[in-house]
């Protein structure tokens, strides 16, 4: 791929990317989420046309209109979100459009021998051709993925953050194949953010910022080997240094003060099992831990949107729990981690998503549109205007509007989920200098909570952390008393006075 | 959208605009132009065949008003029906709620009940429909197709039962003058009282969609339920709302619909829930929620009614009618997808 470009209306999300791939090569293709990795992807599966610049595959140009065309020259795609068909059957799955017919019929015994032949060849015939995909554990179905492209003669395979769902013994099972295909001749490009795990399995590397190629080189071996440190990569990936990222003001937390919230014991239907912290104005209180631990149970748990089993939540002058509504009206309100399927309406609106939780009984447009102006500008939002579909708007754009419908509504406890989750980093660090500014305000400041699994960010912005483990909280410690190291070993392990408690 | 109407990057809002361009930023136009020059072009379509083959004058004000006191019954569950779509909900009980609400009507004034009367006890079996599929929907979180589809059978056979299965005959009175064609001395009133109660609903609900929380909130609940429930929106009772609504406007249809008949009729208006969805589809509405407009809907019913009145004029046989009217529904919709992918 040679200088290949692409914009959507004002946005230009590919300007000039090359990148040469060779066959018996795995490739690691590294960039913040934004910087375009999506896209080129989309170009090389023929989902999205390029606007300028060719690619060519063993010398002939390609040029794929849909992504049959992609198929057919031999390029697959296993997405992060696996596209199996879940009611059918692992056979079926891995045949999917190219079924072996015998007078007109479906050749069952010739589908079962060519799916369970390619899961060998993966060395994977535990996988069962008769399962049903949808019952199979992620790492299988991902599996029957990579066996499909196998199985109609794929030889270029893009990964797109194959890791991100799996454990790490399935990881580990999937980098043994993903060498075994490099070992066939295949040419993998393995899109990630996880430097390490590039470095770990990639001949070669390409990082993407802001829809550029910043960098290339060798990750294993040879003369430029020196080229890739992991700092050295980070830098090419940020764009700049990373000590930047978190502004902080002086923050003054005043613990003799009442505290905002107060939650004691807290117990939700399946998770959280324990949780009790206190939250005071001025203070931003990060919560880590593995993913299901149950951090987003316990702020939903708080928003209302789960039921509270047993324990106290005390919120200024309320308690007890509540539905989401009424824990807007007390103050408290959550950004959610899944803008798509939780967070925004993306037909509607940025002023209808700005404004869903406190509609005016009678709407005047005309008046809302300014308001919403106001909020694009001081968050500055890219977007064409309050009338356009937030749906079309970047992750970091949609991010803002949907932490300024809590600003908007006047919450005073901000409960943010992964608030920078699939941003580009621009708008992280916007979102970063927003949360340090609402909690450093005069008049009067506000109090955030906020889960995350990136922990230098936790780090960075949290006054103070807890971690979560197994449903249960530990007790929350200044953010300097941390490193990432003993975050991720209590997040593993659990706290020591918890299993003291225990 | 036109870079001038727009707040540019930096979020600076930007000089006013005339009204021209005002008007065409409006969302109620711009959506629903499309629909509108469909319209346009089925009405010319007509015009020039009847003109040619048979010389008759289509576009003669008297027909226009046929068309218009036609359209009637189908514009006014479409207002309702338009609610329920918007929220992501579909109503397949309406036909079967507006048969139920002649029988009632027809029933309370054989029963000697006065006009008004009796008119108030359709809509009442309109709203205690609705409230039914409302509450259905929301107590046992059944999909709104399964609870209608069931309700619809149901309702019909109530209908069918309060009338014994026969057509209930009722004393004539000012209720059946709603969708008549007007005496020569009240021509000055343009349209009969039916189809002024149609526009005057039009707006009404029109304005509830687009300048009220309730509105908001069920386009919200149709764009994204969770993003609803997250923003404390009580997405059950806006729920219950929007089916009452669509009950009360089947009731509303109902009440034209026995105007017209002059009898309560348990199996009339079969099928006729269909019509009212395609409106509302054609006119710019989706089924997975989140998208419709009133004056869409009202384009839609005229639409069809405009083929359908066309078609007989033609002298083409019902048939042809059908074939026709099936192939615009999915062309119609078919269009206003490649335009959204245009857009998007």
């Amino acid at each position: 791929m040679r200088g290949v470009r692409k914009r959507f209306g004002a946005t230009q999300a590919l300007g000039g990317v090359d990148l040469v791939v060779a066959s018996g090569e795995v490739h690691a293709l590294l960039g913040q989420n934004g910087a375009g990795k999506s896209t080129l992807m989309k170009v090389l599966s023929g989902a999205i046309q390029p606007d300028a610049g060719e690619m060519r595959i063993d010398g002939a140009p390609y040029a794929p209109a849909e992504p049959l065309d992609a198929r057919r020259a031999g390029v697959a795609m296993i997405y992060q979100e696996l596209s199996l068909a879940p009611h059918l059957t692992v056979a079926d799955n891995i045949l999917l459009g190219a079924e072996p017919v015998r007078r007109g019929l479906l050749d069952r015994a010739a589908m079962r021998d060519r799916a369970a032949r390619a899961l060998a060849e993966l060395q994977h015939p535990a996988i069962r051709p008769g399962a049903v995909a949808g019952a199979l554990p992620i790492a299988a179905q991902q599996i029957v993925e990579i066996a499909r492209a196998v199985a109609i003669g794929c030889r270029v395979l893009v990964l797109d953050e194959p890791t991100s769902s799996l454990a790490q013994a399935d990881a580990e099972a999937l980098f043994a194949l993903i060498a075994r295909l490099r070992a066939q001749g295949h040419a993998i490009i393995y899109i990630t953010h996880f430097i390490e795990e590039a470095q770990r399995l990639a001949d070669r590397f390409t990082v993407l910022r802001d829809g550029h190629t910043v960098g290339a080189g060798g990750a294993r071996g040879g003369g430029e080997m020196a080229t890739a440190t992991v700092p050295v990569i980070v830098d090419l990936m940020v764009g700049r240094r990373v000590e930047q990222l978190y502004p902080r003001g002086a923050r003054n937390v005043d613990r003799k003060r009442e505290p905002l919230l107060e939650v004691t014991d807290l117990r939700g239907a399946r998770k959280p099992e324990r949780a009790s912290f206190t939250l005071h104005r001025g203070e931003v209180l990060g919560i880590a831990g593995l993913v299901g631990a149950g951090r987003t149970e316990l702020l939903r748990a708080l928003a209302g949107l789960d039921p509270v089993v047993s324990g106290r939540v005390r919120l200024g002058a309320y308690s007890g729990s509540a539905t989401p509504g009424v824990r807007w009206a007390q103050g408290m309100a959550l950004v959610s981690e899944n803008r798509k399927e939780e967070g925004l309406a993306l037909g509607l609106s940025v002023t209808d998503n700005l404004t869903l939780s406190k509609v005016p009984t009678l709407v005047r447009p005309s008046a809302l549109r300014p308001l919403t102006a106001r909020w694009i500008a001081q968050l500055d939002v890219r977007c064409q205007g309050p009338d356009q579909p937030i749906g079309e708007l970047s992750g970091g754009n949609q991010q803002k509007i949907a932490i300024a419908r809590l600003l908007h509504h006047g919450v005073d406890v901000l409960l943010l989920d992964e608030p920078t989750r699939g941003i580009d980093v621009a708008s992280k660090a916007q979102i970063y200098d927003l949360i340090d500014g609402l909690v450093t305000r005069e008049d009067p400041p506000k109090a955030v909570l906020m889960v995350s699994s990136y922990l230098p960010e936790l780090l960075g912005v949290c006054d103070r952390i807890a971690v979560m483990c197994r449903g249960r909280l530990g007790p929350a410690r200044p953010a300097s008393e941390w490193t990432e190291a003993s975050l991720v070993h209590e997040a593993a392990l659990g706290s020591d006075t918890d299993s003291e408690a225990a | 959208m036109t870079a001038e109407s727009t707040v540019d990057n930096r979020g600076a809002p930007v000089p006013r605009v005339g009204l021209a361009r005002r008007l065409m930023a409006s969302p109620v136009l711009r959506k629903n132009l499309g629909a509108a020059a469909g319209l346009l072009a089925v009405f010319i379509l007509f015009t020039a065949l009847l003109a040619a083959t048979r010389g008759l004058s289509f576009a003669d004000p008297a027909n226009l008003e046929t068309i218009l006191r036609q359209t009637t019954i189908v514009a006014l569950a479409a207002l309702g029906a338009t609610i329920v779509i918007v929220s992501g909900g579909i109503d397949l009980s309406v036909g079967a709620v507006i048969a139920l609400a002649t029988v009632v009507i027809a029933g309370l004034l054989r029963a000697g009940a006065p006009p008004t009367l009796a008119a108030l006890g359709g809509l009442a079996a309109g709203l205690a429909c609705g409230a039914l599929n409302g509450l259905l929907v929301t107590r046992l979180r059944l999909v709104p197709f399964i609870v209608t589809l069931g309700t619809m059978l149901v309702i019909r056979g109530v209908a069918k039962g309060l009338a014994h299965d026969q057509k209930i005959d009722a004393p004539t009175s000012w209720l059946n003058e709603l969708l008549a064609r007007l005496p020569a001395g009240r021509a000055w009133l343009l349209f009969p009282a039916g189809v002024w109660l149609l526009f005057l609903l039009a707006f009404a609900v029109g304005g509830l969609l687009l300048y009220t929380r309730l509105g908001r909130h069920v386009f919200a609940v149709g764009s994204n339920e969770q993003a609803a429930r997250l923003c404390g929106i009580p997405v059950a009772r806006v729920k219950l709302a929007v089916y009452v609504l669509g009950g009360f406007f089947a009731g509303v249809a109902g009440l034209m619909q026995f105007s017209r008949l002059t009898v309560g009729d348990p199996t009339g208006a079969n099928g006729l829930e269909l019509n009212v969805i395609a409106a509302v589809v054609i006119g710019g509405g989706s089924l997975s929620g989140g998208e419709g407009s009133i004056a869409g809907a009202l384009i839609g019913a005229l639409i069809m009614q405009t083929l359908q009145s066309g078609c007989s004029q033609m002298g083409w046989p019902n048939w042809v009618q059908e074939i026709v009217t099936g192939a615009i529904i999915v062309a119609a919709v078919a269009l206003d997808r490649f335009r959204h992918r245009r857009s998007a």
